[in-house]
């Protein structure tokens, strides 16, 4: 599978991810204390971080499909990222507030918060990997238990 | 002059360190998300990563369905690590650290950790790729963890706990 990739693919990849790193450093994001500001309203700046990039994805995730037939480096086509509402969507998210209103930080700011010397955020990419490990642990559980029960009837 | 200045200070309020540095910084995450969705045809966001990776170590069928995309994840971070890394170079004059306690980013990773799994995507995935497509699932969990997380930082600020 990941020999049919193009060769370009991978260096994709790290370019995309070279720019989004750098923008987050330089939007003081990988920063939890200017975080913690924001959610604090001591400083409102954070706002344009979020809408100024889905502003720019806004337009290309719009034009993409309209004006280009597929991804040249996979063959696939352009798509909007949707994905489906459930109970879901909102228990992990308050899940997930709780934790950035505590830390300040979320995933790619803290890998980021990483880039910027800020050894001390391995604490939170510890917690990150934890208790995503934990949610998988437990979900894998329920759906075997589930499924086990569904076989009984 | 002074009704003329009033609104400048309110500015100045709301933004005591000016708007350029998150505007732009901001415009650079979605040109990076951009730049792989348009060779690739992905929405890149930021916390499959934790669950792809781990797919390394566990075979637990929640972290192995994403077997085939962990190796680019991966590559995708470790781009953001030294994106980072080349702006701390560049502007910051060497390393910076947070002044944030351990226990606050130990146990506020592990909610981070669990909430953006369950609730299908973080501050990039639903934030920033998500309302780009202007998905309804993805603005409701915008709102919730936006909200959620202003009443956590202001209850434990307000509990005397800082930084």
């Amino acid at each position: 599978m990941s020999d049919d990739r193009h060769p370009a693919f991978m260096p994709l990849i790290l370019v995309g991810g070279l720019i989004f790193g750098f923008g987050l450093a330089y939007s003081h994001m990988a920063r939890p204390e200017v975080v913690l500001d924001f959610l604090q309203f001591e400083d409102f700046g954070l706002v344009f971080v979020m809408f100024g990039g889905a502003a720019v994805t806004g337009v290309v995730f719009v034009l993409a499909p309209r004006l280009l037939g597929r991804a040249p480096l996979t063959g696939d086509t352009f798509e909007r990222r949707l994905k489906s509402f459930d109970r879901n969507v909102l228990v992990g998210g308050a899940i997930f507030g709780v934790g950035w209103g505590l830390s300040g930080i979320c995933p790619g700011a803290a890998y980021a918060s990483l880039g910027i010397g800020n050894v001390t955020i391995l604490w939170a990419l510890a917690g990150m990997f934890l208790g995503a490990y934990l949610q998988g642990y437990w979900r894998t559980r329920s759906e075997t238990r589930d499924t086990a029960v569904t076989g009984a009837d | 002059m002074v009704i003329e200045a009033l609104p400048l200070q309110a500015t100045a309020e709301l933004f005591p360190n000016g708007i350029s540095r998150y505007a732009v910084g901001g415009l650079l995450v979605g040109l990076g998300t951009v730049v792989i969705y348009l060779g690739t045809g992905i929405s890149a966001g930021a916390s499959t990563f934790l669950e792809s990776t781990l797919s390394y170590v566990s075979d637990r069928s929640r972290f192995q369905q994403y077997v085939s995309s962990r190796d680019w994840r991966v590559v995708f971070t470790l781009g953001i690590i030294l994106g980072a890394a080349v702006y701390a170079a560049v502007y910051q004059g060497g390393a910076w650290t947070t002044d944030v306690q351990p226990w606050r980013l130990l146990l506020g990773g592990v909610f981070v950790g669990i909430g953006t799994r369950v609730g299908k995507g973080c501050t990039s995935g639903h934030g920033v790729c998500g309302v780009g497509s202007a998905s309804k699932t993805s603005i409701a969990g915008v709102l919730t963890f936006l909200a959620v997380a202003i009443i956590t930082a202001q209850l434990v600020s307000a509990l005397g706990v800082s930084p």
